[in-house]
Protein backbone atom coordinates (compact mmCIF):
# COMPACT_ATOMS: atom_id res chain seq x y z
CA UNK A 1 0.00 0.00 0.00
CA UNK A 2 2.79 2.40 0.98
CA UNK A 3 4.77 1.68 -2.19
CA UNK A 4 1.56 2.11 -4.16
CA UNK A 5 1.03 5.60 -2.68
CA UNK A 6 4.57 6.66 -3.53
CA UNK A 7 4.13 5.28 -7.03
CA UNK A 8 1.01 7.45 -7.40
CA UNK A 9 2.92 10.53 -6.20
CA UNK A 10 5.77 9.72 -8.59
CA UNK A 11 3.19 9.43 -11.41
CA UNK A 12 1.58 12.77 -10.48
CA UNK A 13 5.06 14.32 -10.69
CA UNK A 14 5.48 12.73 -14.14
CA UNK A 15 2.11 13.99 -15.38
CA UNK A 16 2.95 17.49 -14.14
CA UNK A 17 6.30 17.25 -15.95
CA UNK A 18 4.63 15.97 -19.15
CA UNK A 19 2.27 18.94 -18.97
CA UNK A 20 5.21 21.33 -18.73
CA UNK A 21 7.02 19.57 -21.60
CA UNK A 22 4.04 19.32 -23.97
CA UNK A 23 2.90 22.87 -23.26
CA UNK A 24 6.40 24.15 -24.06
CA UNK A 25 6.83 25.63 -20.58
CA UNK A 26 9.87 23.52 -19.76
CA UNK A 27 11.60 25.51 -22.46
CA UNK A 28 12.62 28.86 -20.95
CA UNK A 29 12.69 30.55 -24.35
CA UNK A 30 8.87 30.31 -24.47
CA UNK A 31 8.55 31.94 -21.05
CA UNK A 32 11.01 34.72 -21.95
CA UNK A 33 9.10 35.35 -25.18
CA UNK A 34 5.88 35.59 -23.19
CA UNK A 35 7.28 38.08 -20.68
CA UNK A 36 9.07 40.00 -23.42
CA UNK A 37 5.84 41.45 -24.80
CA UNK A 38 7.55 43.99 -27.06
CA UNK A 39 8.50 42.29 -30.30
CA UNK A 40 7.42 38.80 -31.27
CA UNK A 41 5.21 38.08 -28.32
CA UNK A 42 4.59 34.38 -27.69
CA UNK A 43 1.28 33.90 -25.83
CA UNK A 44 1.91 30.19 -25.03
CA UNK A 45 1.91 30.74 -21.27
CA UNK A 46 -1.52 32.36 -21.40
CA UNK A 47 -2.89 29.39 -23.35
CA UNK A 48 -1.34 26.99 -20.83
CA UNK A 49 -3.15 28.84 -18.03
CA UNK A 50 -6.40 28.71 -20.02
CA UNK A 51 -5.98 24.92 -20.10
CA UNK A 52 -4.87 24.44 -16.50
CA UNK A 53 -7.02 26.85 -14.46
CA UNK A 54 -10.50 25.57 -15.49
CA UNK A 55 -9.37 22.00 -14.71
CA UNK A 56 -8.10 23.00 -11.26
CA UNK A 57 -11.21 25.13 -10.66
CA UNK A 58 -13.70 22.30 -11.25
CA UNK A 59 -11.42 19.64 -9.74
CA UNK A 60 -10.86 21.54 -6.50
CA UNK A 61 -14.56 22.35 -6.11
CA UNK A 62 -15.38 18.67 -6.48
CA UNK A 63 -12.78 17.52 -3.93
CA UNK A 64 -13.47 20.28 -1.41
CA UNK A 65 -17.06 19.07 -1.24
CA UNK A 66 -15.78 15.62 -0.23
CA UNK A 67 -13.50 17.12 2.46
CA UNK A 68 -11.09 14.14 2.42
CA UNK A 69 -8.69 12.45 0.02
CA UNK A 70 -9.36 9.04 -1.53
CA UNK A 71 -7.30 7.50 1.32
CA UNK A 72 -9.48 9.31 3.87
CA UNK A 73 -6.71 11.71 4.77
CA UNK A 74 -7.27 15.31 5.71
CA UNK A 75 -6.98 18.02 3.04
CA UNK A 76 -4.18 20.54 3.67
CA UNK A 77 -5.40 23.52 1.71
CA UNK A 78 -4.17 27.03 2.51
CA UNK A 79 -6.87 29.01 4.22
CA UNK A 80 -5.26 32.38 4.84
CA UNK A 81 -6.48 35.29 2.78
CA UNK A 82 -4.35 37.90 4.52
CA UNK A 83 -2.40 39.96 2.02
CA UNK A 84 0.86 41.10 3.57
CA UNK A 85 3.99 42.80 2.32
CA UNK A 86 5.93 39.49 2.26
CA UNK A 87 3.49 38.19 -0.36
CA UNK A 88 3.92 41.27 -2.52
CA UNK A 89 7.68 41.81 -2.18
CA UNK A 90 8.39 38.07 -2.49
CA UNK A 91 6.30 37.77 -5.66
CA UNK A 92 7.92 40.85 -7.18
CA UNK A 93 11.40 39.39 -6.51
CA UNK A 94 10.34 36.05 -7.97
CA UNK A 95 9.09 37.82 -11.13
CA UNK A 96 12.49 39.49 -11.62
CA UNK A 97 14.30 36.15 -11.34
CA UNK A 98 11.73 34.46 -13.56
CA UNK A 99 12.23 36.95 -16.40
CA UNK A 100 16.04 36.81 -16.20
CA UNK A 101 16.25 33.11 -17.12
CA UNK A 102 12.70 32.08 -18.07
CA UNK A 103 12.79 29.46 -15.31
CA UNK A 104 10.38 28.97 -12.46
CA UNK A 105 10.80 26.03 -10.05
CA UNK A 106 8.77 23.34 -11.94
CA UNK A 107 10.26 23.83 -15.42
CA UNK A 108 13.75 24.10 -13.89
CA UNK A 109 13.35 20.59 -12.45
CA UNK A 110 12.24 19.26 -15.86
CA UNK A 111 15.22 20.94 -17.55
CA UNK A 112 17.47 19.48 -14.84
CA UNK A 113 16.13 16.00 -15.65
CA UNK A 114 16.84 16.60 -19.34
CA UNK A 115 20.52 16.88 -18.39
CA UNK A 116 21.02 20.61 -18.71
CA UNK A 117 24.03 21.91 -16.77
CA UNK A 118 22.58 25.42 -16.69
CA UNK A 119 19.40 24.07 -15.13
CA UNK A 120 21.56 22.34 -12.50
CA UNK A 121 23.18 25.70 -11.65
CA UNK A 122 19.75 27.31 -11.52
CA UNK A 123 18.35 24.66 -9.19
CA UNK A 124 21.38 24.86 -6.88
CA UNK A 125 21.11 28.66 -6.73
CA UNK A 126 17.36 28.32 -6.10
CA UNK A 127 18.03 25.95 -3.18
CA UNK A 128 20.49 28.49 -1.76
CA UNK A 129 17.83 31.22 -2.17
CA UNK A 130 15.24 29.07 -0.39
CA UNK A 131 17.71 28.33 2.41
CA UNK A 132 18.65 32.01 2.84
CA UNK A 133 14.97 32.89 3.15
CA UNK A 134 13.95 30.04 5.44
CA UNK A 135 16.87 30.32 7.85
CA UNK A 136 18.95 33.50 8.28
CA UNK A 137 16.33 35.84 6.80
CA UNK A 138 13.26 34.47 8.53
CA UNK A 139 15.05 34.18 11.87
CA UNK A 140 16.16 37.79 11.52
CA UNK A 141 12.62 38.94 10.63
CA UNK A 142 11.05 36.97 13.48
CA UNK A 143 13.54 38.49 15.93
CA UNK A 144 12.82 42.02 14.73
CA UNK A 145 9.07 41.38 15.16
CA UNK A 146 9.50 40.26 18.78
CA UNK A 147 11.69 43.24 19.71
CA UNK B 1 19.63 36.31 -28.85
CA UNK B 2 17.15 38.33 -30.87
CA UNK B 3 16.85 35.86 -33.73
CA UNK B 4 15.53 33.35 -31.22
CA UNK B 5 12.83 35.68 -29.98
CA UNK B 6 10.39 34.45 -32.55
CA UNK B 7 7.04 32.73 -32.84
CA UNK B 8 8.88 29.59 -33.90
CA UNK B 9 7.97 27.58 -30.84
CA UNK B 10 4.36 28.70 -30.58
CA UNK B 11 2.12 25.61 -30.67
CA UNK B 12 -1.29 26.59 -29.29
CA UNK B 13 -2.89 23.12 -29.32
CA UNK B 14 0.10 21.57 -27.50
CA UNK B 15 0.09 24.42 -25.01
CA UNK B 16 -3.60 23.94 -24.29
CA UNK B 17 -3.23 20.17 -23.93
CA UNK B 18 -0.13 20.55 -21.72
CA UNK B 19 -2.02 23.07 -19.60
CA UNK B 20 -4.86 20.59 -19.13
CA UNK B 21 -2.32 17.97 -17.99
CA UNK B 22 -0.88 20.44 -15.48
CA UNK B 23 -4.40 21.06 -14.17
CA UNK B 24 -5.07 17.31 -13.96
CA UNK B 25 -1.86 16.73 -11.98
CA UNK B 26 -2.81 19.52 -9.55
CA UNK B 27 -6.26 18.00 -9.02
CA UNK B 28 -4.73 14.53 -8.60
CA UNK B 29 -2.38 15.75 -5.87
CA UNK B 30 -5.34 17.06 -3.86
CA UNK B 31 -7.38 13.95 -4.62
CA UNK B 32 -4.67 11.49 -3.53
CA UNK B 33 -2.67 13.49 -1.00
CA UNK B 34 -4.75 16.51 -0.02
CA UNK B 35 -1.91 18.85 -0.96
CA UNK B 36 -1.58 21.87 -3.23
CA UNK B 37 0.74 21.37 -6.18
CA UNK B 38 3.15 24.19 -5.54
CA UNK B 39 6.67 23.24 -6.57
CA UNK B 40 8.43 25.95 -4.52
CA UNK B 41 6.45 24.95 -1.42
CA UNK B 42 7.15 21.26 -1.93
CA UNK B 43 10.91 21.89 -2.36
CA UNK B 44 10.99 24.38 0.52
CA UNK B 45 9.34 21.99 2.96
CA UNK B 46 12.26 19.60 2.50
CA UNK B 47 14.41 22.13 4.39
CA UNK B 48 12.01 21.98 7.31
CA UNK B 49 13.40 19.87 10.14
CA UNK B 50 11.00 20.49 13.02
CA UNK B 51 7.40 19.29 13.47
CA UNK B 52 7.51 17.06 10.43
CA UNK B 53 4.76 14.44 10.04
CA UNK B 54 5.67 10.83 9.26
CA UNK B 55 5.73 10.98 5.47
CA UNK B 56 6.84 14.64 5.34
CA UNK B 57 9.89 13.99 3.14
CA UNK B 58 8.90 10.80 1.34
CA UNK B 59 5.80 12.01 -0.50
CA UNK B 60 7.52 15.21 -1.58
CA UNK B 61 10.63 13.39 -2.78
CA UNK B 62 8.49 10.86 -4.71
CA UNK B 63 6.70 13.71 -6.45
CA UNK B 64 9.89 15.66 -7.20
CA UNK B 65 11.63 12.58 -8.60
CA UNK B 66 8.60 12.15 -10.87
CA UNK B 67 9.01 15.69 -12.19
CA UNK B 68 12.77 15.24 -12.71
CA UNK B 69 12.25 11.87 -14.48
CA UNK B 70 9.50 13.15 -16.79
CA UNK B 71 11.92 14.37 -19.51
CA UNK B 72 13.58 10.93 -19.61
CA UNK B 73 10.20 9.36 -20.40
CA UNK B 74 9.59 12.27 -22.79
CA UNK B 75 12.81 11.51 -24.67
CA UNK B 76 11.92 7.82 -24.81
CA UNK B 77 8.50 8.50 -26.34
CA UNK B 78 9.84 11.33 -28.45
CA UNK B 79 7.80 14.26 -27.15
CA UNK B 80 10.61 16.00 -25.28
CA UNK B 81 12.31 18.97 -26.91
CA UNK B 82 15.62 19.97 -25.37
CA UNK B 83 15.34 23.30 -23.54
CA UNK B 84 16.97 26.28 -25.23
CA UNK B 85 18.88 28.23 -22.56
CA UNK B 86 20.75 31.24 -23.89
CA UNK B 87 21.18 32.90 -20.51
CA UNK B 88 24.77 33.10 -19.23
CA UNK B 89 25.81 31.37 -16.01
CA UNK B 90 26.02 34.49 -13.86
CA UNK B 91 22.47 35.54 -14.81
CA UNK B 92 21.26 31.96 -14.25
CA UNK B 93 22.67 32.01 -10.71
CA UNK B 94 21.22 35.45 -9.87
CA UNK B 95 17.91 34.30 -11.32
CA UNK B 96 17.93 31.10 -9.25
CA UNK B 97 18.68 32.99 -6.04
CA UNK B 98 15.83 35.44 -6.69
CA UNK B 99 13.38 32.68 -7.64
CA UNK B 100 14.25 30.62 -4.54
CA UNK B 101 14.11 33.55 -2.13
CA UNK B 102 11.11 35.26 -3.75
CA UNK B 103 8.90 32.19 -4.01
CA UNK B 104 9.48 31.35 -0.34
CA UNK B 105 8.85 34.91 0.79
CA UNK B 106 5.75 35.14 -1.42
CA UNK B 107 4.58 31.62 -0.44
CA UNK B 108 4.38 30.26 -3.95
CA UNK B 109 5.37 30.18 -7.59
CA UNK B 110 3.60 29.75 -10.91
CA UNK B 111 2.17 26.31 -10.10
CA UNK B 112 0.94 27.08 -6.59
CA UNK B 113 -0.32 30.64 -7.07
CA UNK B 114 -1.31 30.83 -10.73
CA UNK B 115 -2.63 27.31 -11.45
CA UNK B 116 -3.93 26.19 -8.04
CA UNK B 117 -4.52 29.52 -6.29
CA UNK B 118 -6.39 31.22 -9.11
CA UNK B 119 -8.34 27.98 -9.62
CA UNK B 120 -9.50 28.35 -6.01
CA UNK B 121 -10.16 32.10 -6.43
CA UNK B 122 -7.69 32.85 -3.64
CA UNK B 123 -7.26 36.64 -3.35
CA UNK B 124 -3.69 36.10 -2.10
CA UNK B 125 -2.81 34.09 -5.20
CA UNK B 126 -4.45 36.58 -7.54
CA UNK B 127 -2.35 39.38 -6.03
CA UNK B 128 0.81 37.25 -6.06
CA UNK B 129 0.30 36.24 -9.72
CA UNK B 130 -0.34 39.86 -10.67
CA UNK B 131 2.86 40.90 -8.90
CA UNK B 132 5.21 38.32 -10.44
CA UNK B 133 3.70 38.87 -13.90
CA UNK B 134 4.15 42.63 -13.48
CA UNK B 135 7.77 42.44 -12.35
CA UNK B 136 8.40 39.75 -14.97
CA UNK B 137 7.16 42.00 -17.79
CA UNK B 138 9.10 45.01 -16.50
CA UNK B 139 12.30 43.00 -15.99
CA UNK B 140 12.01 41.42 -19.45
CA UNK B 141 11.57 44.86 -20.99
CA UNK B 142 14.60 46.27 -19.19
CA UNK B 143 16.78 43.20 -19.64
CA UNK B 144 16.00 42.35 -23.28
CA UNK B 145 15.48 45.84 -24.68
CA UNK B 146 17.26 48.49 -22.64
CA UNK B 147 20.45 46.71 -21.59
Amino acid sequence: MKTFKYLILFSIGCIFGFGLIISGMSNPINVINFLNFVGNWNPSLLIVMCGAIPVSFFGFRWIEKKHVTIFNEQLHLPGTSHINKELIIGSLLFGIGWALSGFCPGPALVALGSGSVKALFFVLAMLVGIFIHDYPFKTMMDKSKIN
Amino acid sequence: MNELLTWGLFKPISSLFGGILIGISAVMLVFFKGRILGVSGIIGAIFQTQNTPKDHYSWRISFLIGVICSPLIGYYFNFMSTPIINTDYLTIIISGLLVGFGTRMGSGCTSGHAVCGIGRFSPRSLIATGMFMLSGFITAYIFYHLI
